[in-house]
């Protein structure tokens, strides 16, 4: 293959949005989804096509899906030796495909896997890499749109001064940093493609479109297989039930305002879930302290979430908590003292014990609904 | 056989995170601590170490005052340290990063049984990028995420964690590790530990040390070889402030139950 060149003149060769279609066992992780209906934007905006990068082994199948939710076309890679994510099978195939095709936009979910492969990739194509992107923009009169709404910067004047270029047409990549206490955004100006992984569960996931299913365009890459340095013994999906926090319509946290009787406290918060729907999740100190596991905690070392009603029990509200859930439409918060941060963001708050507060919710609900 | 540790000087942020006026962190009011996954590398080290005797090397980039950790660190067991310092380096990104750190071991030297290992990501960037950075530089196999490491001979066994489960990986070494907090718990420094620490080598890297190394080019480190840059900085936004409701009785929860009930939430 020809000397990869990705800055300077060569910048103008690299054209459309990839998205890449990350699969387990044939089945797409829903943040791609996510990120088809973002990276659709963002090829409208740029006028270029947008493009599912698919890898496996028989996963043809998933193109459909692909395309329904906004892709033009899906660059299949179908090979026994895509079966199961290695780093280094997948980085040379998606570095080859790149190489060759040179989109001006890669976009990753921020997985396990998402945040193994887009570094090794993008230190091999000697481009720039942001990791866990929670907002993206071409376009720069919506991105100063999106300052305007979530910063205090002084936009116009930014815009003024020259800071802000409105012909400006980098991938503009925003992200938290130093634990969600700030927000910094990112460009890559001198390297293509712009690369970034996306925190799942932040992008919304558009609508399914049956027409669009019907009409993508399947591009099959035929895959050159190296010697692989590192082998899959085996995939363990753990028994137990993973909590699915970032689908549900309804959370119910608790922190450390359960710590005097912390049975007690989590059966309170299953037991309004169950009313509502909806699941059990965590702060950092319940899930340090091991009253519920890993996969429980919301925040910026957890997960994001943005469902239709949040509840903070016996939460303060660090600003690590904040970052993961203040996007919720509705938020709740009963903690026993006044002052908890918590409730700067919360819609309601009740200044009370979660012990004697929760029990009186959860009848009233249940009696509530019964009426309906 | 030796095991690199990367690691790296944080601030604390779990504590109170000062914000200049600018939207940049006000580091120097900040305490700096030994990044948590970063700890577990260790730990993963000193373990190897434990287990064959092989020989324990950290190497830091930042500035000269990270020494006092890279003391606490050799009080700890590890027997040697490199810290990376130079003003050409300042301003580096991810992948310059990677480019210097992985210079840096080039110069100590990657043998056929070595192993290198990293915390899975530091908390004031949280990005996992310079572990498998490094490795793709060094041309090494990486398994990150690693929740159980087993060396038999050259042979590599890692429990690589899932959202959804794990993988069992093997691979040979030389190759390049993550860690994370699962793998095992972080010893502290022991009394014997931090009499040994300033008898024990420290050498600094500086931009003379690397400049030979082919990855070493002024424009792929630095401020100038960083691909990635930053184009604004802003605290994020706070929510408006919502309602407080009075008391916390029945009464109080009616009131909260009928909100919701008119706004369709419930």
């Amino acid at each position: 293959m020809a000397e990869f060149k990705n800055s300077g003149e060569n910048m103008k060769d690299f054209k459309g949005v990839w998205v890449f279609c990350e699969q387990r066992q044939g089945e797409l992780q829903n943040t791609v989804l996510e990120l088809v209906s973002e990276g659709r934007k963002l090829a409208d905006d740029l006028g270029v096509e947008l493009a599912g990068l698919l890898l496996g082994d028989n996963v043809e199948g998933l193109a459909k899906e692909i395309g329904a939710y906004g892709a033009d076309k899906v660059i299949l890679c179908d090979d026994p030796c895509l079966k199961d994510y290695t780093t280094d099978a997948y980085a040379d195939v998606i570095c080859d495909v790149i190489m060759e095709k040179k989109p001006e936009i890669v976009l990753i979910g921020a997985t396990n896997i998402g945040r193994d492969l887009g570094p090794r990739c993008a230190a091999r194509l000697h481009t720039g890499l942001t990791a866990d992107c929670t907002h993206l923009d071409v376009e720069t009169s919506k991105y100063v749109d999106f300052l305007k709404e979530s910063s205090t910067l002084d936009v116009d004047q930014m815009v003024k001064a020259g800071r802000i270029k409105m012909d400006d047409r980098n991938l503009k990549m925003t992200r938290p940093a130093f634990g969600g206490h700030l927000m910094a955004t990112i460009i890559c100006p001198r390297f293509r493609p712009q690369m970034s992984t996306v925190r799942p569960g932040v992008l919304k996931k558009g609508e399914y479109d049956e027409a669009k299913a019907a009409a993508v365009k399947v591009e099959k890459y035929e895959v050159k297989t190296n010697e692989l340095k590192t082998q899959v013994v085996e995939i363990v999906k753990e028994a137990k039930q993973l909590v699915d926090l970032i689908g549900a319509d309804v959370v119910v946290s608790v922190g450390r305002g359960i710590s005097k009787d912390v049975e007690g406290g989590i059966k309170l918060a299953e037991e309004l879930a169950e009313v509502l729907g909806g699941v059990v999740g965590g702060s950092r100190v319940a899930i340090d302290s091991g009253w519920l596991t890993a996969d429980h905690q919301v925040g910026q070392t957890g997960k994001t979430v943005h469902p239709k009603l949040y509840i903070a029990l016996g939460i303060s509200g660090a600003i690590q908590h904040k970052a993961g859930m203040q996007d919720s439409e509705c938020i709740i918060a009963v903690n026993k003292s006044e002052s908890a941060p918590i409730f700067d963001v919360a819609d309601y708050g009740i200044a009370g014990d979660l012990f004697k507060v929760v029990p009186m919710m959860i009848e009233t609900i249940k009696a509530a609904k019964a009426a309906k | 056989m030796k095991v690199i540790v990367c690691v790296k000087q944080v601030p604390d942020t779990s504590g109170k995170v000062a914000v200049k006026p600018d939207g940049t962190l006000d580091r120097a009011s900040m305490a700096t601590i030994i990044n948590p996954d970063d700890k577990n590398a260790i730990e993963a080290a000193l373990a190897l170490k434990d287990q064959t005797g092989c020989e324990t090397i950290v190497v830091t980039m930042g500035p000269p005052p990270a020494e006092g950790m890279l003391r606490e660190i050799m009080a700890m067991g590890i027997d040697e340290s490199v810290l990376i310092s130079g003003r050409e380096f300042g301003g580096s990104d991810t992948f310059a990063t990677s480019q210097i750190i992985a210079a840096a071991i080039n110069t100590i030297g990657i043998e056929d049984d070595d192993i290198v290992l990293c915390g899975r990501q530091a908390i004031d960037g949280d990005t996992a990028q310079v572990g498998p950075q490094i490795a793709e530089k060094l041309g090494l196999p990486q398994i990150t995420y690693a929740a159980d490491i087993k060396v038999e001979g050259r042979e590599v066994t890692v429990k690589r964690m899932l959202e959804d489960g794990y993988m069992t990986i093997k691979t040979q070494t030389p190759c390049l590790i993550t860690a994370i907090k699962e793998l095992n718990t972080p010893r502290y420094m022991s009394v014997g530990g931090i009499f040994e620490t300033y008898s024990k080598p420290m050498q600094v890297f500086d931009f003379n040390t690397l400049k030979d190394d082919p990855l070493i080019e002024l424009d792929t480190i630095g401020l100038k070889g960083s691909p990635t840059n930053i184009f604004a900085s802003f605290t994020p936004p706070q929510k408006g402030q919502g309602e407080m409701l009075e008391g916390a009785d029945q009464k109080t929860v009616d009131v909260l139950v009928d909100k919701l009930l008119a706004k369709h939430i419930i």
